[in-house]
C-alpha cells in the first residue's frame, strides 16, 4: 500500500477534490486544449500573459485525480512567473516524474507531491498533460495537444 | 445466444463446468502481480491463451514454418494444409455454409474496414445511408464515416435506452430505399448488452438490406451460428477468443463476396497479372493479399479445438452465474453505479464510482492484482450517452470465478478508503 499512498498523497487528493483556479478566464489571451486519448482526460487551459509574465491562469475539464491535481497545482504555482521560469519548472517537473535521478525537492516546492508518479509509468501522462497543454498555450498552437 | 439465465437446465449446465481444471490450462493465470494472485478481468480487451494455443505456435515455428500457397516443398505443404485446416475449423465453428465464405484478416477492425471499402465501393452511392447503433465500438463507426467521406453516404444511428438496450422499434422507421447496410455489434464492448441480431436481420432482409455483425465480444462467450442468424457479414478477432493477436475473421455470404472488388492488391489475391490487366482470384483469396499471419491462423484453429473440447454451453452458463454474482457484489458498494444493465448481457461489468475517476480505480485495483480497463473503451459516443467521461470495466471469461468477484469488490472498497 505504501507506493499507493506515495502516489495519492493528501495534497493530491485535496487538489482533486477542490481544484484551484478551476475556471474559464474571461480575459485570457492564450488558451489550449489537451487530451489524453488513453483514458479520456480532457483539459482546457486559459492563460493571461502580459509583458512575458503569466498574470492569471485557469483550467477546466475532466480527468483523473493525478491530472486534475497536476493542473490545479501547476496553475497555483505559475501566477507571476515569466515564460522562462515556467519552462524551467516544467523541465524539473518532467525529470521528477520520469527519471530515477534524485530530485531537488526544495526547488520543486509543492510539486514534489508528484514524486510517487514515477513508480507508476502508466500515470506519467496524466501528470504531464497540464504542462504539455501549458506549453501549447504559450506557443499559441492551434491544434489540441495529445499525450499519445 | 442460448437462453442460459435462470433456467434449471442452465444451472445444471453451469454445474457441469469445472473451472479449476480450466484455469490450469491458462499458464498466465498462475502468476502474481504486485505480490498478489492475478485477477484478470480484462478479457474484453484481450483474452488469455490456453497452453494448447501457445503450443500450436511453438510447433508451427519450430517444425514446419514456411510460406503458404507457394512452395512445392514439404514444409510449405504442411503449413498450407494447417492454415487451410484452420479455415475449415472456423467454418464449422460459425456453421458457415462454405469454406470460401471465411476470409482471414488481422482482426475485427480490418474485417469491418474491408466490407466498408469493398462492399462500399461496389454498392454505396451519394445520398445512401448506413445504419449503425449508439453502442458501437469506434471500429464500427469510423470505417463508415470514412466511406461516407469518400462516397457522400450518411450515417444513421439507432438510439439506446438508459439500461443500454437498443431501441429496436426505432430501427424500422430509419430504413429507407437508401439504406445500403446495417452494421451492429452482437455484444457491446462497453456495456455488455447482447443485441437481438437475428431479429434485426429479419427486419433488414424484409427490405433487402444486408447486415454486418461485429461479433468481437460475442464469439468468446456464446455459440454463434451465422446461418441461423442469417447475417450477411460477421466479423471477429482471434485474440478475444483465446487465440493469438494479429488474426481475425470476416465471414461473408458467397453471394456478396463474389460481387465485391478486392480490398488490397498484392500477392495471392490475383489469378493472372500483366501490366495491361489483372484478373482477380476468387473469394476468399481475393481478399487475402500478401503473406498472412500463418501462425496466428493456426493458433486460431487450435483455440477452436480447445473450445470444442470444453463444452461451450456449460462454460457460457457458468460465466453467466459469475456475471450475476459480480453484479450483486458491485451493486452492494456505496457510490457505485453500473453502466449498462440490459436484461440480455454478457461478460461486461462497466461502472463508475462517485468522486473517483476510473483511471484512479484502475491504478489502485492493479496494486491489488486486479486487472481491469479504465477509459472510454473505444466507444466515446456511449460515454457521452451516459454522461460520463470514462468508466471502469471488469470483463469476464469462463476462467474467472466468484472468488475473483469478491476480490474485485474488496479492491474497490480499498479505492473508497483512499478517496472517500
Amino acid at each position: 500500500m505504501s507506493e499507493l499512498t506515495d502516489l495519492y498523497q493528501e495534497v493530491i487528493l485535496d487538489h482533486n477534490k477542490r481544484p484551484r483556479n478551476y475556471q474559464r478566464l474571461a480575459d485570457a489571451n492564450r488558451s489550449a486544449e489537451g487530451f489524453n486519448p488513453l483514458c479520456g482526460d480532457q483539459l482546457q487551459l486559459y492563460v493571461k500573459v502580459e509583458d512575458g509574465v503569466i498574470r492569471d491562469i485557469g483550467f477546466q475539464g475532466s480527468g483523473c485525480a493525478i491530472s486534475k491535481a497536476s493542473a490545479s497545482l501547476m496553475t497555483s504555482m505559475l501566477k507571476g512567473k515569466t515564460r522562462a521560469e515556467a519552462d524551467e519548472l516544467f523541465e524539473r517537473f518532467h525529470r521528477l516524474v520520469t527519471s530515477d535521478a534524485v530530485a531537488d525537492l526544495a526547488e520543486l516546492g509543492k510539486l514534489s507531491v508528484f514524486s510517487g508518479v514515477r513508480e507508476f509509468p502508466a500515470r506519467v501522462k496524466c501528470a504531464s498533460l497540464a504542462w504539455h497543454t501549458l506549453r501549447a498555450a504559450l506557443e499559441e498552437k492551434a491544434e489540441p495537444v495529445t499525450t499519445e | 445466444m442460448r437462453a442460459v439465465r435462470g433456467t434449471s437446465s442452465a444451472a445444471e449446465a453451469g454445474a457441469r463446468f469445472d473451472v479449476e481444471r480450466i484455469r490450469r490450462d491458462f499458464p498466465v493465470l498462475q502468476r502474481k502481480v504486485h505480490g498478489k494472485p492475478l485477477v484478470y478481468l480484462d478479457s474484453a480487451a484481450t483474452s488469455q491463451k490456453p497452453k494448447a494455443v501457445i503450443d500450436s505456435l511453438t510447433r508451427y515455428y519450430s517444425e514446419f514454418n514456411s510460406n503458404i500457397h507457394r512452395g512445392i516443398h514439404q514444409l510449405s505443404e504442411e503449413a498450407t494444409s494447417a492454415y487451410e485446416d484452420a479455415r475449415a475449423k472456423v467454418k464449422s465453428f460459425l456453421n458457415a455454409a462454405e469454406e470460401r465464405e471465411i476470409v482471414f484478416v488481422r482482426g475485427t477492425t480490418e474485417a469491418i474496414n474491408l466490407v466498408a471499402q469493398s462492399y462500399g465501393r461496389a454498392f454505396v452511392k451519394p445520398g445512401d445511408e448506413i445504419v449503425i447503433t449508439a453502442m458501437e465500438h469506434h471500429s464500427n463507426i469510423v470505417p463508415w464515416q470514412l466511406l461516407g467521406e469518400q462516397t457522400g453516404a450518411r450515417l444513421r444511428v439507432v438510439p439506446i435506452n438508459d439500461e443500454g438496450e437498443l431501441l429496436i422499434d426505432e430501427l424500422e422507421p430509419m430504413l429507407t430505399g437508401k439504406t445500403r447496410l446495417i452494421a451492429v455489434a452482437h455484444v457491446s464492448n462497453a456495456l455488455g448488452t447482447v443485441n437481438p441480431v437475428k431479429r434485426i436481420v429479419k427486419i433488414a432482409h424484409r427490405r433487402g438490406i444486408p447486415v454486418l455483425v461485429d461479433g468481437a465480444q460475442a464469439v468468446p462467450h456464446m455459440k454463434v451460428d451465422v446461418q441461423d442468424l442469417d447475417c450477411d457479414f460477421y466479423a471477429f478477432s482471434g485474440h478475444k477468443m483465446y487465440a493469438p493477436t494479429g488474426i481475425g475473421i470476416l465471414y461473408g455470404k458467397s453471394r456478396w463476396l463474389e460481387k465485391m472488388p478486392p480490398y488490397q492488391g498484392g500477392g495471392s489475391m490475383i489469378s493472372l497479372v500483366t501490366f495491361e490487366k489483372t484478373h482477380y482470384n476468387v473469394p476468399p483469396y481475393r481478399f487475402e493479399a500478401g503473406t498472412p499471419d500463418i501462425g496466428g491462423g493456426i493458433g486460431l484453429g487450435a483455440a477452436i479445438d480447445y473450445l470444442n473440447a470444453i463444452d461451450l454451453e456449460a462454460a457460457a452458463a457458468y460465466e453467466q452465474e459469475v456475471l450475476a454474482y459480480g453484479t450483486e457484489v458491485l451493486s452492494a458498494i456505496e457510490g457505485l453505479r453500473l453502466i449498462g444493465q440490459a436484461k440480455a448481457k454478457a461478460s461486461v461489468l462497466s461502472f463508475v464510482l462517485e468522486g473517483v475517476h476510473p483511471h484512479d480505480i484502475g491504478t489502485i485495483l492493479d496494486r491489488e492484482g486486479v486487472a481491469i480497463r479504465a477509459g472510454h473503451h473505444c466507444a466515446m459516443p456511449v460515454m457521452q450517452r451516459f454522461g460520463v467521461p470514462a468508466t471502469a470495466r471488469a470483463s469476464l471469461a469462463f476462467y474467472n470465478t466468484k472468488q475473483e468477484m469478491d476480490a474485485l469488490g474488496r479492491a474497490i472498497r480499498k479505492v473508497r478508503e483512499v478517496f472517500c
